[in-house]
This record gives C-alpha cells, sequence and structure tokens, in this order.
C-alpha cells in the first residue's frame, strides 16, 4: 500500500509538561542572528511559529499540520501560500495582501497577522534546518517528546503499539486511572511512571 | 558526538576524550550535547521558581506573559536570580573559610588541652608538635594577622593567638551589630573603604545602614534569601547593591579568612617549581587524586602517603610507591604549598579517570562532578567521598573528623593502596604531557622576590614597562573548548605589556601552557615591556596565586597598591576576568572585583540577559556607584581588547 513519506511534526499532549521551550527555539529560528542571546535584542523582535494552549490537565501544543489539501493554500486568491518540494505549506510575504483568507478557513487557527508588515505567518517547518537535516527547533528543544518528528507511518505504528501496550496494562489493572485526565500531576506522573518502567525492563 | 579536537586545547584532555569514546563512556560533553538547546528561559534568567503560585516566566520576545503571577517583572526577576547566585556563591567560599577558623580553633583547643594534660610534647608554645593533627606551621603569619586585626602579640602563646584570631574570624560570620566585618576594617584601604560607605548614595538609595560595607558574612548571605523571597525587595537596583554587599562579605570576609588562616595552619606560599597535567600520574604507582576545595583534609592525605607503614604495603602490593596529585582548588592548595603536581583542572576529572590508572580519587567539596562515580564505574577507580556536606551515591564514604585526622587520612590512604591490585594494567593509558611551571606567589612570596616592597612593580606600571595588572580566575565551562579562552585571552593581555596574576582553573591552565616558565617570555606572546621586567626579576610573565578562593591574595594585593600610590582601588589600571566561568562562585568573585573596584570581563554570558534594566546597571550605572562594572564578551581577542582599553583608560586617569 502506498503511504505518505512526507514526514511532519506530531504533538502528544500527555507529554507536553508546558514548558514552552519549543515557542523560544522557534521564535530563536526564525530571528535573524538564530542566537538567543541576540534575538531578544532584534528588531523587530522574532515571534514563534507554536504555540501552547493550556487545556484544563493538558497543555495542547498546536502548529502548522501542513495538510496534503490545504484549504489556506486552495483560498489564497494570489498564490502567496503553497507547498514545497517537501510538503511543506510556506508562504512569500512579498506576494501576501494580508486578506486574513487562510486565517479563516484553517481549521486550527494557524496563520496569523504580523501587523508591522501586514503579512500572514505560520510555521514553515524550518527549512535552513531541513536542508541541513536537522530537526525542527521546538521538536529539537521538547525534551519530553511530546512533540516528534516523522512519517505518518512512523508515528501511527508507534501509537499501535503504545496502545496496545496500554490495554495489556489495563487488563492486568496496573494502568487504571492513568488517563482520567483530570489531575496533571497524576497524568504527569503516569506518563512519566510508563515512560521509566519501559526503560528499566 | 563531538570531535575530540572540538572539546579541548589541551592534548591529555582530548586523548583521554577519544579514549571514553572508544569505550563508549559518557562524560561531559556528551550530557552538555543532551540538554542542548538549553531552557532559554533560564539562560536568560526569566523564570522565577520563589514561590508556589509560580514557576514562572517572562516572555522574552516582548509578548505575554510580561510578569509573574505576583507581578515581579522580567528585571525583578533577574535582578533575584542574580542575588540568589552571588548569595550561593559567597556561600561555598564562606563555609569553607569557617571549616578553616574552626579547625585553627580546634588546633588551638587541643594544644591547651595536651598542656594541661601536661602531655611531653615538643615546642608545644608554637604548636609545631606532631603530635597535634594540627598545628600553627606559619607563626610570622598568625602574628601579622593578629596585629592587622589589633590583637596584642606581646606576651602571648602561639596557641592563646590561634585561639583570639580563629575567635575574631568565627565572630565574622555571625555578627549582629552593625558594624563592618573586622577582617574587612582590617584589610581594606580607607579610600576604597569610603566608596563602599557611599555607594548607596550614588545609587540613590541612602537608607542603605553602613553602604554596601557587609557586617556578617552569614547575615549578609541570609538577607539574600530575605531579600529574595516573594513579596519583598523588587528594586532592581537595591535587590543588585545587596548583592554587592553579599560579595563582599565573600571578599573581606569569608574568602579572606580561608586563604589567610589556611596559611597559618599549612603555611604561606613561597615561590617552588612543580608539575601540571594528566602526565603527573605514575604507571607503576598508587595514584590517589585530592579533589575539590579543602586542605584542611588533603594536607593530611600528603602526610599520610608519606607513612612508612602504607609505604610498605604499597610495595608489598606491587607497587613503586604512593603520588598523590591534586585537581581543581584542592590541587593547587597542595600544589602552592609543597609543591605536589597538579593533574589537571574542571574539564579534566573524568579524563583522570579515563587513564585506567587511578586508585582513587578523594573528594571534598566543589565542582566535583557527581558523574565522577560513573566514570569510575568503568574502572577499579574508587571515588571517596570525605565530607559531612558532600554525599556521592556510589562512592566510599569515609567522613572526615579534625580531631581524628591523621587517623581518617591514613584510612583513606590505605584504602587507595589496597585497591592497587585491582588495577588492570592492559586498561591503562596515562598521557605523557606534562608542564613544568613556578608557583607558590602569595602576596607575602610576591613582596619578598621584590625585596620587601611593591616598588618595583608599580614604577615598572608608572614607568609604562608595564601597563596594568590582571586578575585572571576560574572555572572551565563545556560550552566554551577547554583552555581556549584561559590561554587566548592570558597572551593578548601579555603581548600588550599587562602583567598577570590568576587563580583557579585558570592557573592550572596556564601552568599546562608553558606560561609559568620564566622561558615563556621570549616567546612571541609576551610584550617587550614586561619581558624586560619580567627578565630583570627573573619571574614568569604570569603569577599563580593559588586556589580560587584565594582570590583574596589579588585584592590585598590591589590593596597594597592602592595604599601606595594613595588611591582607591577602582583609580588601578587592574582589570579582571573570568574567562570560562561556570559554577555561582565565579559569580560572586566577579561581582566582589566589581564592587572593590576592579572592572571584571566575562566569557560566559551569565543569566541575566533578560533583564535589560538590570543589565545596564552591570554594565555601566555600576561605574558611577563603585568605579567599576562587569564586560560581557564571549569572543576572547575583542576581550582582551576591551580590557587593555580600560587600563589605558585607568592610567590616563592616573596621568602615567
Ligand atoms: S517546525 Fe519550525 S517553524 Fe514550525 S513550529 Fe516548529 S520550530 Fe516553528
Ligand atoms: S517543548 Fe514540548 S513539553 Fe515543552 S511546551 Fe513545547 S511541546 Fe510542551
Ligand atoms: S529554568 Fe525555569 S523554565 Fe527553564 S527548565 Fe528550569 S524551571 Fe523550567
Ligand atoms: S515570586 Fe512571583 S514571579 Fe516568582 S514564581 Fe512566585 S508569583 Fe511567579
Amino acid at each position: 500500500m502506498p503511504t505518505d513519506s512526507k514526514p511532519t511534526i506530531f504533538i502528544n499532549p500527555a507529554k507536553c509538561i508546558g514548558c514552552r521551550q519549543c515557542e523560544i527555539a522557534c521564535a530563536v529560528e526564525h530571528s535573524q542572528s538564530k542566537d538567543l542571546f541576540s534575538a531578544i535584542f532584534e528588531d523587530p523582535l522574532p515571534l514563534p511559529r507554536i504555540h501552547i494552549l493550556p487545556m484544563g490537565a493538558y497543555n495542547v501544543p498546536m502548529n502548522c499540520r501542513h495538510c496534503d489539501g490545504a484549504p489556506c493554500v486552495e483560498v489564497c486568491p494570489t498564490g502567496a501560500l503553497y507547498h514545497d518540494e517537501d510538503g511543506a505549506v510556506m508562504i512569500t510575504p512579498e506576494k501576501c495582501i494580508g486578506c486574513k483568507m487562510c486565517a479563516i478557513v484553517c481549521p486550527f487557527g494557524i496563520p496569523e497577522f504580523e501587523a508591522l508588515n501586514g503579512v500572514m505567518f505560520k510555521c514553515d517547518l524550518c527549512p535552513d534546518r531541513r536542508v541541513e537535516g536537522k530537526l525542527p527547533a521546538c521538536v529539537e528543544a521538547c525534551k519530553t517528546g511530546a512533540l516528534q518528528f516523522g512519517t505518518i507511518d512512523e508515528i501511527v505504528s508507534n501509537v499501535r503499539k503504545e496502545t496496545a501496550e496500554r490495554i495489556i496494562r489495563l487488563k492486568e489493572g496496573t494502568y487504571e486511572e492513568e488517563y482520567n485526565g483530570w489531575d496533571l500531576f497524576r497524568s504527569m506522573y503516569a506518563e512519566i511512571i510508563r515512560i521509566n518502567e519501559g526503560e528499566s525492563k | 558526538m563531538k570531535k575530540y579536537k572540538e572539546v579541548s586545547i589541551d592534548s591529555t584532555t582530548q586523548r583521554m576524550y577519544e579514549r571514553a569514546q572508544e569505550m563508549g563512556i559518557e562524560t561531559v560533553w556528551e550530557r552538555l550535547e543532551k540538554q542542548q538547546p538549553q531552557c532559554g528561559y533560564g539562560l536568560l534568567g526569566v523564570c522565577c521558581r520563589n514561590c508556589m503560585m509560580g514557576p514562572c516566566r517572562i516572555n522574552p520576545f516582548g509578548g505575554e506573559p510580561r510578569r509573574g503571577v505576583c507581578g515581579a517583572d522580567a528585571d525583578t526577576i533577574v535582578a533575584r536570580n542574580l542575588l540568589r547566585m552571588i548569595a550561593a556563591g559567597a556561600a561555598a567560599h564562606s563555609d569553607h573559610g569557617r571549616h578553616v577558623a574552626l579547625t585553627l580553633l580546634i588546633a588551638a583547643e587541643m594544644a591547651e588541652k595536651f598542656k594541661k594534660e601536661g602531655k611531653p610534647v615538643l615546642e608545644l608554645d608554637n604548636m609545631a608538635s606532631n603530635v597535634l593533627p594540627y598545628q600553627v606551621r606559619d607563626v610570622e603569619k598568625l602574628k601579622a594577622v593578629a596585629k592587622r586585626l589589633g590583637i596584642e602579640t606581646e606576651g602571648k602563646t602561639i596557641r592563646e593567638l590561634a585561639r583570639e584570631v580563629a575567635e575574631v574570624a568565627l565572630h565574622d560570620f555571625g555578627k549582629q551589630d552593625e558594624e563592618a566585618l573586622a577582617f574587612l576594617k582590617a584589610y581594606l584601604n580607607p579610600k576604597t573603604y569610603e566608596i563602599f560607605e557611599k555607594a548607596p548614595e550614588k545609587a540613590g538609595m541612602p537608607w542603605f545602614e553602613n553602604g554596601i560595607l557587609p557586617r556578617g558574612i552569614d547575615r549578609e548571605i541570609v538577607e539574600s534569601l530575605h531579600r529574595t523571597h516573594i513579596g519583598t525587595d523588587h528594586d532592581p537596583v537595591s535587590i543588585l547593591l545587596h548583592g554587592l554587599k553579599t560579595s563582599l562579605g565573600d571578599a573581606w570576609g569569608g574568602s579572606l579568612i580561608a586563604t589567610e588562616l589556611q596559611d597559618i595552619l599549612f603555611g604561606t606560599p613561597q615561590v617552588i617549581k612543580a608539575e601540571a597535567n594528566l602526565g603527573v600520574l605514575k604507571e607503576d604507582y598508587v595514584n590517589i587524586v585530592v579533589h575539590g576545595h579543602e586542605p584542611v583534609l588533603s594536607e593530611k592525605i600528603v602526610e599520610a602517603a608519606q607513612d612508612p607503614e602504607l609505604l610498605e604495603l604499597a610495595e608489598k602490593l606491587g607497587a613503586k610507591g604512593i603520588n598523590v596529585v591534586g585537581m581543581c582548588c584542592t590541587g593547587l592548595e597542595v600544589l602552592m604549598r609543597h609543591g605536589i603536581p597538579i593533574a589537571g583542572n574542571f574539564l579534566q576529572q573524568e579524563m583522570a579517570i579515563v587513564t585506567g590508572a587511578v586508585e582513587a580519587m578523594v573528594v571534598d567539596v566543589q565542582c566535583i562532578m557527581p558523574a565522577t562515580v560513573d566514570v569510575a564505574r568503568c574502572f577499579h577507580t574508587k571515588i571517596i567521598d570525605t565530607s559531612p556536606l558532600a554525599t556521592f551515591p556510589g562512592a566510599i564514604h569515609i567522613k572526615f573528623d579534625e580531631r581524628r585526622a591523621d587517623e581518617i587520612a591514613r584510612e583513606i590512604v590505605r584504602t587507595a593502596v589496597e585497591n592497587f591490585p585491582n588495577r588492570s594494567k592492559q586498561r591503562v593509558e596515562i598521557p605523557k604531557e606534562k608542564m613544568a611551571g613556578y608557583v607558590g606567589f602569595s602576596v607575602e612570596a610576591i613582596l619578598k622576590h621584590f625585596g620587601g616592597s611593591l616598588k618595583p612593580l608599580e614604577e615598572a606600571i608608572v614607568e609604562g614597562k608595564i601597563k596594568g595588572v590582571a586578575g585572571l580566575v576560574g572555572c572551565n565551562n563545556p560550552k566554551i573548548k577547554q583552555d581556549h579562552n584561559h590561554i587566548k585571552i592570558a597572551n593578548e593581555l601579555m603581548k600588550r605589556d599587562v602583567l598577570l596574576i590568576g587563580t583557579g582553573c585558570w592557573a592550572t591552565a596556564a601552568m599546562k601552557y608553558g606560561i609559568f616558565l620564566p622561558e615563556y617570555v621570549d616567546t612571541e606572546n609576551v610584550g617587550p615591556g614586561l619581558r624586560e621586567f619580567a627578565k630583570e626579576w627573573g619571574i614568569p610573565p604570569a603569577l599563580n596565586m593559588g586556589s580560587c578562593v584565594d582570590c583574596t591574595r589579588m585584592l590585598v594585593l590591589a590593596d597594597l597598591i592602592a595604599r601606595d600610590l594613595n588611591v582607591p582601588i577602582s583609580a588601578l589600571p587592574v582589570v579582571g576576568s573570568a574567562p570560562e566561568a561556570m559554577t555561582e562562585k565565579a559569580v560572586s568573585i566577579g561581582t566582589y572585583f566589581v564592587a572593590s573596584g576592579i572592572t571584571t570581563h566575562l566569557g560566559i554570558v551569565p543569566p541575566v540577559l533578560g533583564g535589560p534594566k538590570v543589565v545596564k546597571i552591570l554594565t555601566q550605572d555600576l561605574y558611577d556607584i563603585v568605579g567599576a562594572a562587569f564586560i560581557v564578551e564571549p569572543d576572547p581577542y575583542k576581550a582582551a581588547k576591551l580590557m587593555y582599553d580600560h587600563i589605558m583608560k585607568k592610567r590616563k586617569e592616573l596621568g602615567i
């Protein structure tokens, strides 16, 4: 069966501790100097393309899904939005007229408006890093594994395996309340313990 | 994984790092890599964990959140974090000083007890008896310190004097009155004293009683924690003023006490030739590395290693003898006083174990990586922790007690010797490189060398043969190629005829590169004026003044020059630098250098950039408040230039 070989960023809210390191790394990656200590003095200040949304017990990292039939690309009247050769949804600021149509149609609310230049900006899957074969800045910064970079096959098979394990544990009665999700610390601890147990095996 | 040439310019470190990689041993550089990218909030200092409404962090890119839950902004948070770093650094140095003062008191008390019991010990009055674990080795210095402190010396026995000096020192730690520290008053020149008194007025905060003169060593540290508690002090200026005060309690209190009383107990360093680098480990000997900071223990280890019984045991087990070598500042303490070779600086602690030739690494406090235990697991090496303050999971605990010092030191050495047969000969690889150098330049030794006064040095400065003096200190940091900035800055300054004095891991770096050899003046790295001066006086172009606690020797030297020229320290053509700073102690040292009037360069960006007001105070406003400020510059060439420019500016102001 032919599958999608285009890697993208997958998010796992259960593992996000809300440290917002990804936001910092993203902003630095999109600065002129690409150095934290200089970036904070730049004008205009660089902005992150990923946002952490606190949702009750979970933190949800939100960034561009780089959709295949991307509604933002389809709706863009000037062709400012396009798919590059890696399949990433990119924007050409010079072509952007700031009509904000992309933001209206994006189901995830990703494209943002940059008031200074009157153009939209969004996650671009770190093109400079892609050239060098590096992970996207946010993924590299995330030390908990809440952000992962890979093809849908890789991610899905991981999820499948993890879920299978969970089912077994649930059956053994060792995995009960882990994902009831109402208590941030409980779910975080459960995840940490699960990972540690997995490692010590 | 890093290439071995990227981590260090030291060939022994390069080879041992390569070896660690071959053996699959994780070291500091891999651990640093796994931390990348490091927390941006932490690097900028805009993360606050001081209460449980937090942790809070400020968005460094201008967006929300701009304030912590309590309302603290970036500058408040950065200043509070910096003050806590200063307090921790001052605490580490000062607790070391307290330990030495207590040891002097114990020595005096034991001598008194022995005397009462009528024990037939020789020369008990000057406490040079070998029955006691600790003695006064430098009676002259004891008398000199007592005199400075205003203690009557006539007609008193040595043990009485020792007790009184120890008591004044201990009093300085816990003092509750508003007076400045006794040690500070005894050592600091009046003109600088005046600047300390007036600093708060200049900063627009006259309510600081006694200015930035520290009142009690412990008190200022405790007050730092009080001020930084949620809801207490929020003005970056007053927070930083207290930072100066706390660091001065370290400089002219805790650290100074450590240095001066160590000299009394163990002898004041005199110029002596010794060797440095991993090549000082010996193939057929029992190798013991003493690592950490406190000579109270290592002095005894050095003695115990000469015990005939233990030497015999070593021979019986197939060793040619016992080879004690140093590491970090404990290493510098025994290097300065006994010429015991030093195996390396901070980033070589794991490397020493990787040689496979270390029977025991005996550790006390500060700068010892817990990872040494993990690396040691790959070999037969035993890590022996000795301080009740510092326990390492996986190490052997032989805790130290001054009263039974000899017995415990022998037990430690015995443990090392008995471990010799466990060494696997095929797994030994000791790098050959080592370098000789002259060490032991205490203030007393320098004075002696110049014929009793600093006149020759001062004249050379006034004439312009020497442009000024730079005090280089401290640390390695794996973020910088080991020793690279230490050596580059040193060379760049010496080329410009700046005489170097230095301590800590900088001094070990300099020694490994031959800078402490008089021959070094003939290299292209030394300018003509400095060359001429060094040749005339038979000194190397840079002087090793000891461990990082001994930075106070540099202060005392600066104080003497300031007195001679009748100016405050801040008027002198003197600069400081911590090219590869790493510890909180380095933050305290940097701060007390600046507070004392010595403009200081840092080669690592400290966690303050997130607070623009704080940065401005540290790098600009402090010039108006105390006459010196910080220079932050990671590039060693640019840094040396900036330091030199500062020296030239000071010369101009002095009219020389
Ligand atoms: S992939 Fe790059 S651009 Fe997209 S959110 Fe991550 S760091 Fe930002
Ligand atoms: S770095 Fe990872 S854990 Fe931290 S906020 Fe981002 S996604 Fe969450
Ligand atoms: S410095 Fe602050 S934000 Fe960064 S990891 Fe530590 S607690 Fe978290
Ligand atoms: S002290 Fe203030 S800024 Fe710090 S964690 Fe508490 S609420 Fe946040």
